[in-house]
């Protein structure tokens, strides 16, 4: 069994943000980046499965630095080797853009299952694993929250719905399944993880690599774009305190007493 | 002249309901119709034995055509069935722009019809704007904390999921009633590109948050487990119930049937204490009918400081403990007096 797993940095999402100038996108200069949660799950679930029944876990990610920094820490997790969609072409893709890449990068391996996390905690399109699907005309499912393989031909999946049930579902393999977060606990890079990646392989690809031309691929070969990003508006005008700890302390009493009346 | 342009809008049910959120969707077709020159709206509806809601919404007032494809294989939602049924939906209209409430159902099948159309992918809308040169649409970026203006290239049609409460309310009057037309769609089970084999409950519910007076729920910002003992003891001390998001959730910090927010549980309660969670619209959903909302966060940008009446900017590590200390001495005070 080999699977694919795509993976990619998206900002911290604890850490504060700025807005860069010309308000197209945030300032990256200085901003903490961390693999995008959701990935995780999926590089995490992916590794159990090549645990218990043997194979290997490729993984990807497309992008400049901070991809192959996603890369190393999915090859300290256990990954065996990588695919870097490194080229500068590649960036600035909407999904559509981003998946028809990575589609060409699968198709040049033979893999039997490709999981990616159902959403990035940036951009957000969920659609990665979809329409990765679509390019290779693969059986998909989305917000999977679990994973059992039959063998060599199918994969009984449960999945998500939102009333609080699960869905089981059988799909023929190859398929390709965006997984949800909670399928599982990731585990951490152990110290021996982190130093075996320093030599596992990572193949660098452009787009002449995969028989894309430059302009299919990236911003250019994106029907989306982001013309600005700006703060929201407050919708409840909300009282804002940002003061010592004590001043807030007293605040949130205040506030509990008088206008919560919560019993005393 | 603008050339007249076609909307569609896709028609999501259960139970020979439709979906609350397919009012709103075609009042905003029609929104934008207005505001982008006249349009036709042409909605559609697969599954089997749905007529009585294809009737339902052509007396709407607010639709042109109904498309109707009907097929024992489209009884259950699959994305194989229901992505055939949007690509023939499509054939039949022409739409320049395809419109789908934003639903774990929606957003599993339609990036992949809009593959199939060369379409743009642009979900979880919260409004747009007209400005030179097109349409901008708004939709929420890096977990709520920014909103994003999005466009598309001109000429391309685009498959957008539509956030509910963009267009409130669910009015709608009765006009002449629309068409009614029947497509025909073949379908076979190796087309629905899966197997349904059941269905179970995600958790067991056991805890009902719901009744609750007050809540104080938990997100990441909380850091671990380890560190619940002062925000338990400040629970007890407003008599209110623990909840969490979903990242809190995932973590293993509180279980599963603790969960508020689209995946979890929907709550309104007098007082929603919400501490180190940043507020992304999932959880946002599940709370934001509560009476009293106050945040603490350590970030001044975290979204969830807009849903709150009262919001804390700081370390809720150092906040929590002293409301506790305060609380207790005003008990004490007030016991002796």
């Amino acid at each position: 069994m080999k699977i694919a797993v795509c993976v990619r940095q998206v900002p911290d999402p604890e850490s504060r943000l700025r807005i860069a100038r010309g308000s197209r996108w945030i300032e990256e200069e200085d901003q903490p980046f961390v693999l995008n949660p959701n990935d995780e799950y999926a590089l995490e679930e992916a590794l159990r499965l090549v645990e218990s029944s043997g194979g290997e876990v490729v993984v990807l990610s497309l992008g400049g630095e901070r991809a192959r920094e996603a890369i190393r820490k999915a090859l300290a997790l256990g990954a065996q080797r990588a695919l870097w969609l490194s080229d500068g072409a590649f960036e600035g893709g909407d999904a559509t853009a981003t998946a028809r890449a990575l589609a060409a990068a699968i198709r040049s391996e033979n893999v039997d299952l490709v999981l990616t996390g159902s959403q990035s905690s940036d951009l957000g399109y969920g659609a990665t694993g979809t329409l990765l699907a679509a390019a290779l005309g693969w059986a998909h499912a989305w917000l999977v929250m679990g994973v059992a393989l039959e063998g060599e031909r199918s994969v009984r999946v449960v999945r998500e719905m939102e009333s609080g049930w699960n869905e089981i579902l059988r799909l023929g393999l190859p398929a390709v399944l965006s997984v949800q977060a909670g399928i599982n606990h990731p585990r951490y890079a152990s110290l021996k993880g982190i130093m075996a990646a320093k030599k596992k392989e990572i193949r660098e690809l452009a787009p002449q690599d995969l028989g894309l031309a430059p302009d299919r691929v990236g911003l250019a070969g994106s029907l989306v774009r982001i013309e600005s990003v700006a703060v929201p508006e407050s919708a409840q005008g909300a009282r804002i305190i940002a003061g010592e700890a004590e001043e807030a302390a007293s605040a949130l009493v205040d506030y509990l007493v008088k206008e919560v009346r919560i019993p005393q | 002249m603008t050339p007249r342009t076609t909307i569609a809008v896709f028609l999501q049910h259960r139970d020979r309901q439709l979906h609350r959120q397919s009012w709103e969707i075609l009042r905003l077709a029609r929104d934008l119709g207005q505001s982008g020159g006249e349009a036709e709206v042409v909605s559609w509806l697969a599954g089997f034995g749905v007529e009585d809601l294809a009737r339902e919404v052509a007396r709407s007032g607010l639709v042109d055509r109904v498309l109707v494809m009907e097929s024992p294989h489209l009884e259950r939602y699959t994305p194989g069935g229901y992505r055939r049924a949007g690509l023939r939906a499509a054939e039949a209209a022409r739409p320049d722009l395809l419109l789908l409430p934003h639903t774990y159902q929606s957003v599993e099948f339609a990036p992949r019809l809009a593959w199939d159309l060369e379409a743009a992918w642009i979900p979880e809308i919260v409004g747009f704007e007209e400005v030179d040169g097109g349409r901008l649409w708004k939709r929420p970026v890096l977990g709520g904390k920014l909103l994003a203006r999005m466009s598309v290239s001109p000429g391309v049609p685009a498959v957008v999921t539509v956030q509910a409460g963009v267009v409130p309310g669910s009015e709608r009057k009765e006009g002449p009633a629309a068409s009614i037309e029947r497509l025909s769609l073949e379908l076979g089970p190796d087309q629905l590109e899966r197997e349904i084999l059941g269905a179970e409950q995600a958790s067991s519910q056991e805890v009902d948050l719901s009744a609750a007076e007050a809540i104080v729920a938990i997100g990441r910002g909380v850091g671990g487990p380890e560190k619940l003992a002062p925000i338990r003891e400040l629970a007890e001390l407003l008599r209110a119930e623990l909840g969490a998001s979903r990242p809190a959730v995932d973590s293993g910090w509180l279980p599963r049937d603790r969960q508020i927010g689209s995946s979890g549980q929907t709550v309104a309660p007098r007082l929603y204490l919400a501490l180190g969670i940043s507020g992304a619209i999932q959880h946002l959903v599940g709370m934001k009918s509560s009476s009293h909302i106050v945040a603490i966060n350590k970030d001044p940008g975290a979204p969830i400081f807009k849903s709150a009446h009262l919001g804390l900017v700081g370390d809720l590590h150092e906040i929590v403990p002293l409301v506790v200390r305060k609380l207790r001495e005003g008990r004490g005070s007030s016991e002796s007096a």
